[in-house]
């Protein structure tokens, strides 16, 4: 599996005060306490991946910074603005975009319309025609219907919507999730691309054979909380204490 | 052609083609008021039982603005919609908004109470009588068009609302504003998340449903008598309607408002008792056979 991807991690050139500021973050699901106190940072131009076992509250922490969860405390600062009460769509247009783990294709939408249907929220968001450079395979397909589409050109597809709407902060949650090694290399290509452009990615992961190839830093999470952090330089020297956390 | 029919059928072509003609006519407003019905429906997941009352609302705007404000129908035809959707984003606002994160049961019941109490408040105010509008003169008179006569104002209420159906499917399939309607349909949170303003895109749209319902009404007072019960008894059949058609379905309810409104009007010539009963026969049976509608998603 880690020799299917080829490429050198991307050093890490992310530097000024933190984009992102996550601060004791909690999340409930109804009756059920998620997130017990997240804390994390990311600086601008950095790709951070949030590592950890099924569970362990990594995609419920997206969807709690993207206010999609029904409850939440504690502090998310982006950009210098507080975001804890702020609904999802003012938190959209504050520059955050997020590429949901079951990618949220819509079946009634083609392709084309799937790319277009995020607002714009800022100036500075990437030509469709760079987007189609990045991703041939959706240009084929525009006038296919979403659902259509391989697991991989729907990947494409949802990573591609967000790119065009100005936000610089992007939220995938397991983007190489279910993907042939091919593809999961070209998603790698895609993320490592990003960042040169200059995106700040937040990276949901399981596999972290695959989060070392792209990423600046690395957390750790355990029942709802951040355990751990681990740069990607010191990934090697660290891999017991990683095993330990991830089971593998 | 003609002598075919009556020889064949043994029914004179005029009382053939009247009731093809009536059928139609029933069947635009079977049509625009399933459309609106199906509009609403597809974002908040609400029946709206007031929809009656409001098509009512729509016919009784237009006759006060006449009688009241001396403008005309064709203001009419602008201004009652406009009237009518507002006090829609305003009960939307107010109450519906409230129900979402209940059973949908709740919604209907709600959206029932508030259509009887509309109605209760004309028929205290304007009473059950009815009140008379008349045919615009541009649109009055009627063509002879050989095999029968032709009012000319039936004629424009057909055409008329078969270009408000088809406007609202080309919004609906072909504009941006409809891919966030559609996409917000199957996932609302997850096009909120992208900034999309959802909550406000979804009581302009049951505005929008309301005002269609309102524009039927302006259609209707020239030709049924405005008085407070003329939406409650064509509602009925429109839900009837909608069952067949399938709920959500744009293009499904168009569709069959206008083709059981021609099915009806051809019962009341084979079998006229038939007439009023046909629509729920048909009702009862695409319910045994397709429970999601004829062209509902199962």
């Amino acid at each position: 599996m880690a020799d299917a991807i080829d490429a050198a991690p991307v050093r890490a050139q992310a530097s000024g005060a933190p984009l992102m500021e996550v601060q004791d973050l909690e999340a409930w699901y109804g009756e059920s306490h998620v997130l017990h106190g997240v804390t994390l940072d990311i600086r601008e131009g950095e790709v951070v991946t949030l590592l950890g076992r099924n569970g362990a509250g990594k995609t419920t922490t997206l969807r709690s910074i993207m206010g999609l969860v029904p409850r939440r405390a504690g502090s998310i600062r982006h950009a210098g603005q507080e975001l804890i009460n702020a609904r999802s769509d003012v938190i959209a247009r504050a520059g955050i975009a997020y590429c949901p783990e079951e990618r949220g294709i819509f079946a009634s939408l083609d392709v084309t319309e799937n790319l277009m249907l995020p607002p714009v929220v800022r100036t500075g968001g990437m030509a469709v025609s760079e987007i189609y450079e990045l991703f041939p395979n959706l240009k084929e397909r525009a006038r296919s219907q979403g659902t259509k589409l391989s697991g991989g050109e729907q990947q494409m597809l949802a990573i591609g919507r967000i790119l065009r709407t100005g936000a610089k902060l992007l939220l995938l949650d397991e983007p190489s999730e279910g993907l042939a090694p091919v593809i999961v290399q070209q998603i790698g290509r895609t993320i490592r691309e990003l960042k040169r452009r200059g995106f700040t990615v937040l990276l949901v992961e399981q596999n972290f054979r695959f989060a070392q190839t792209v990423a600046d830093r690395h957390y750790v999470m355990e029942h709802g909380r951040v355990v751990d952090m681990v740069r990607n330089e010191d990934l090697n020297t660290s891999m017991d204490r990683l095993h330990a956390y991830l089971g593998v | 052609m003609l002598d075919l029919i009556e020889n064949f059928l043994g029914i004179p072509a005029p009382l053939l083609f009247g009731q093809l003609l009536l059928g139609l006519i029933n069947g635009a407003f079977y049509a625009m008021l399933s459309l609106g019905l199906a509009v609403i429906f597809g974002l908040l997941n609400i029946i709206n039982f007031t929809h009656g009352a409001q098509f009512m609302m729509g016919a009784f705007v237009a006759w006060m603005l006449l009688a009241w404000g001396g403008l005309g129908y064709w203001w009419a035809l602008l201004i009652a919609p406009l009237i009518v959707g507002a006090t829609g984003v305003v009960i939307e606002r107010l109450m519906i908004s409230r129900l979402y994160k209940l059973d949908h049961l709740y919604g209907l019941l709600l959206t029932f109470g508030i259509g009887l109490m509309i109605e209760g408040v004309f028929r205290n105010e304007f009473g059950s009588s009815g009140l008379p509008y008349r045919i615009p003169p541009e649109l009055s008179g009627a063509w002879d068009l050989g095999f029968m006569f032709m009012p000319i104002y039936r004629g424009w209420v057909v055409v008329f609302a078969l270009v408000c159906c088809l406007a609202t499917w080309l919004v609906i399939e072909k504009t941006r504003l409809g891919a966030y309607l559609r996409a917000a349909t199957e996932n609302a949170a997850l096009v909120q998340a992208f900034g999309v303003n959802v909550p406000r895109m979804i009581t302009l749209t049951y505005g929008a449903g309301v005002a269609l319902a309102a524009l039927a009404g302006v259609l209707a007072a020239p030709i049924y008598s405005v008085n407070p019960q003329m939406g409650t008894n064509l509602i009925i059949v429109v839900f009837a309607v909608v069952v067949i058609g399938g709920m959500g379905s744009i293009l499904g309810s168009v569709i069959t408002g206008f083709g059981l409104g021609i099915i009806e009007g051809f019962t009341k010539v084979f079998w006229p008792e038939a007439s009023a009963t046909v629509i729920f026969v048909i009702m009862a049976i695409v319910l045994l056979a397709r429970p999601a509608g004829l062209f509902g998603r199962a």
